[in-house]
């Protein structure tokens, strides 16, 4: 028992440790940019290396890591296989995750990467909430069909999209049977932006393309959790690495195989044949009522679920 | 008569067809003109304000465009399998319409990709597709086959054109501009009948005939993997490829029979085209219809018996939503071929040309049903509060376009008809005037 935590605590720190190590990789390189835009220092120095070969340190705080070019986003993060759980169990409809990744990938508000549904799998059995994020695929259909390699599959296991490639054939939203992707119909303020643009960030969007959840590289390259994962309030969704058995949701962190074989955690629509890298841990033993979901939404969003069976029902035996 | 005699008198009889337009032929080349421009204005208005313009939206990503990509397409069926297969059968009677099929087939294939292009959202973009193609891509495999049928297609005509070209040149009475003249010497390149030259244009047209079929075959199967490749509950299907191939040649006859109808009329050709050829090209659309129908209603049975929970959906949205749409299509559209050539009683020239509009109607329809309810009934429910983005409905510029595409082919086609006479001379002679070889009596 005593070992196993140590496991657990050990797996943790190698995770955390990675971003680290890719920031050091690129210190080396000089793709650290100096910036003025962060505020207040941490007191914590890094040592970088100017153009002119001086050795300087400067405060972490005013330190971001270049966003990975068009070319070099091709290649995956060495060494990783990236994964996520979502514990159905612990998911109340908070849509934290929704607005964070909004925030973080600067899409318009008509725009989600992260989307939650209200599932019901039959008439008498019971309701719950689904986030449903891009499953990144290991046989991804959108990659198959991509007629000029706009959308690619990398060896960190992540599915990327090239917005400054894409011809918006949309050939892979009918390709994808998750309806993961989106399309951008018309150009949009938050698209004018000045920074470079990077598929790792999906930043800036491009009109007339097509894009979708990203898994956040850029935030694991730096060591951090992807925006949804980190922004729930109730820790539904864990991140890891597949190859080293670890998923963390920020504050728990678990062993991945152990966690999927203690849980009964499974794969959407796996018979499909897509081979997804997102479990779902079923909505067992559940730390809210579902109902409670229902609460506090905008009128947009409770829009969303009327038509639904369940709310239909609801309805009903409100009005008898 | 001599060869050259005979045809002298062919060629007075057709001559005012290229010669002079009439204040009607005038009218309703502006009338189309003004269509095209009206399409060129939609264009515009989307490429300026987006994609937004359109009722496309995440859910429905495919709509008009599409379906008009796949009826041009399939329309560009009457050349290559009907004057293909006509001519390696060696159907006398087929000689005073495949002109018309020919120029049915390369029209169409000139506008239908033109229609995909409109639902890409990046055309400044277009050269990705050669720059970064990937073979592994059924969209690849289309941009390939159909330019391979293109240009396949033109040199059939071509072939076809050439004694015609050639009489055209030699033809002194010929009263038009002289650049038309120098048009025909040009295209002409030098044939004047020598039995080696016959010989040779024998050769290839053979060969031409048999690969338009071919490739034609190809393209139309290419054109269905796109749809059955994906997982789509719809689509993901064996029998697309065979299926869209007879729905294809099916829609090709329809439009043959209307164009015979329209040319036969405004071009007084009654001596020609008679009620043999509409009863014959009208036999070959009821086989095709018995075809299409059977493939339809095995599609659709078991999609229905087996009824998987998202074929159960996608069919309660196909009998519900579209329920008017659907028998019309895959109903009406099967029977009144069947109905109207069938029975001795209803075979007049007049119903089949409305039975083929009809049948024209249906296959634009059916291809709609197979594109648009399938996107609204995707694996994961639609759960979205603005209806819109739910349900698709084509905005004034998709119609606008699909008008503009409509107006641009029969513009061409008219067009086309004022350069080269729409019935083949040179084959005239050999014509039996008689009704000798009709499929029904």
């Amino acid at each position: 028992m005593e070992n196993k935590k140590k496991d657990d605590n050990n797996s943790r720190r190698n995770f955390l440790k990675l971003g680290l190590l890719a920031g050091a990789g690129t210190v080396a390189t000089g793709a650290l940019i100096a910036t003025g835009k962060n505020s207040g220092e941490s007191g914590e120095k890094i040592k970088v290396l100017t153009t002119s070969g001086e050795v300087m340190e400067v405060d972490k705080n005013f330190l971001t890591l270049a966003p990975v070019g068009r070319v070099e986003s091709h290649e995956g993060i060495p060494g990783r296989k990236f994964v996520m759980v979502i514990d159905l169990a612990k998911c109340k409809n908070a849509r934290k995750c929704v607005e964070e990744c909004q925030k973080g990938h600067n899409l318009p508000k008509d725009q989600e990467f992260m989307k939650v549904y209200l599932m019901q799998d039959s008439e008498k059995t019971a309701p719950y909430w689904f986030p449903k994020p891009c499953y990144h695929c290991d046989n991804p259909q959108c990659v198959s069909v991509c007629p000029v390699g706009a959308t690619y599959k990398r060896s960190d296991g992540i599915v990327l999209i090239d917005n400054e490639r894409c011809i918006g054939c949309k050939f892979c939203m009918t390709g994808c049977p998750y309806s993961t992707r989106v399309f951008s119909w018309k150009a949009e303020e938050a698209y004018e932006s000045d920074q470079p643009y990077s598929p790792e960030k999906s930043v800036p969007g491009v009109e007339g393309t097509v894009s979708k959840c990203d898994f956040c590289p850029d935030l694991a390259r730096e060591g951090k959790l992807p925006y949804c994962a980190s922004a729930c309030p109730m820790g539904v969704i864990y991140f890891g690495d597949i190859d080293e058995d670890v998923v963390t949701n920020g504050t728990e962190t678990f062993k991945f195989s152990e966690l999927i074989r203690d849980r009964s955690g499974y794969k959407y629509l796996d018979n499909l044949g897509t081979r997804p890298n997102v479990y779902y841990l079923p909505p067992v033993d559940r730390q809210f009522p579902f109902e409670r979901g229902l609460d506090g939404l905008d009128e947009e969003v409770t829009k969303r679920f009327e038509n639904t069976p369940y709310v239909k029902n609801l309805k009903n035996k409100e009005t008898l | 008569m001599s060869d050259t005699a005979s045809s002298k008198i062919l060629l007075r009889e057709f001559a005012p067809q290229i010669e002079h337009t009439g204040t009607l032929g005038k009218l309703w080349i502006t009338f189309l003109v003004g269509v095209v421009l009206l399409g060129f204005f939609a264009l515009y208005w989307q490429v300026s304000r987006g994609h937004i313009v359109t009722g496309m939206r995440d859910n429905v990503v495919w709509g008009v465009y599409i379906v008009n990509f796949i009826f041009f397409m399939g329309i560009s069926y009457a050349g290559a399998l009907i004057s293909g297969a006509l001519h390696l059968f060696h159907a006398e009677w087929r000689k005073p319409i495949i002109r018309m099929a020919e120029f049915i087939t390369i029209i169409s294939l000139l506008i239908g990709p033109g229609f995909i292009m409109m639902c890409i959202g990046r055309l400044d973009r277009l050269p990705n597709l050669i720059l970064f193609g990937r073979i592994q891509s059924p969209i690849t495999w289309d941009v390939i086959a159909i330019s391979t049928d293109i240009f396949g297609c033109i040199l059939f005509l071509y072939l076809a054109l050439l004694r015609d070209l050639a009489k055209l040149r030699d033809f002194d009475e010929l009263k038009v501009p002289n650049w038309k003249k120098k048009m025909y010497k040009i295209l002409a390149i030098g044939y004047t009948g020598t039995p080696e030259q016959q010989l040779r244009l024998k050769k290839s047209t053979d060969i031409m005939a048999g690969m338009v079929i071919a490739i034609a075959i190809i393209v139309y199967s290419v054109l269905a993997w796109i749809f059955s490749v994906t997982l789509q509950p719809g689509w993901h299907s064996t029998i697309f490829g065979p299926y869209f191939v007879i729905a294809a040649v099916y829609s090709g006859t329809g439009v043959l029979i209307v164009a015979m109808y329209f040319f036969r009329k405004v071009y007084h050709l009654e001596e020609h085209i008679t009620l043999k050829h509409f009863v014959n090209v009208g036999v070959i659309m009821l086989v095709l219809a018995a075809f299409f129908g059977y493939f339809t209603f095995s599609e659709y049975l078991t999609k229905w018996y087996g009824s998987e929970k998202n074929d159960e959906q996608l069919i309660a949205i196909l009998f519900k939503d579209y329920y008017s749409l659907f028998i019309l299509s895959n109903y009406i559209g099967v029977l009144v071929p069947l109905i109207v050539v069938g029975f001795k009683k209803l075979r007049t020239i007049n119903n089949i040309t409305i039975a083929a509009f009809i049948v024209i109607i249906a296959l634009w329809l059916n291809r709609y049903l197979i594109v648009v309810p399938t996107l609204e009934s995707p694996y994961l429910p639609i759960q979205e509060s603005r209806d819109a983005w739910a349900h698709y409905s084509a905005t004034w510029v998709e119609w606008s376009l699909t008008a503009g595409g409509v107006a641009l082919f029969c513009l061409l086609f008219t067009l086309a008809s004022k350069m080269i006479p729409i019935v083949q001379v040179s084959d005239l002679k050999e014509e039996p005037k008689e009704a000798g070889d009709i499929y029904l009596r």
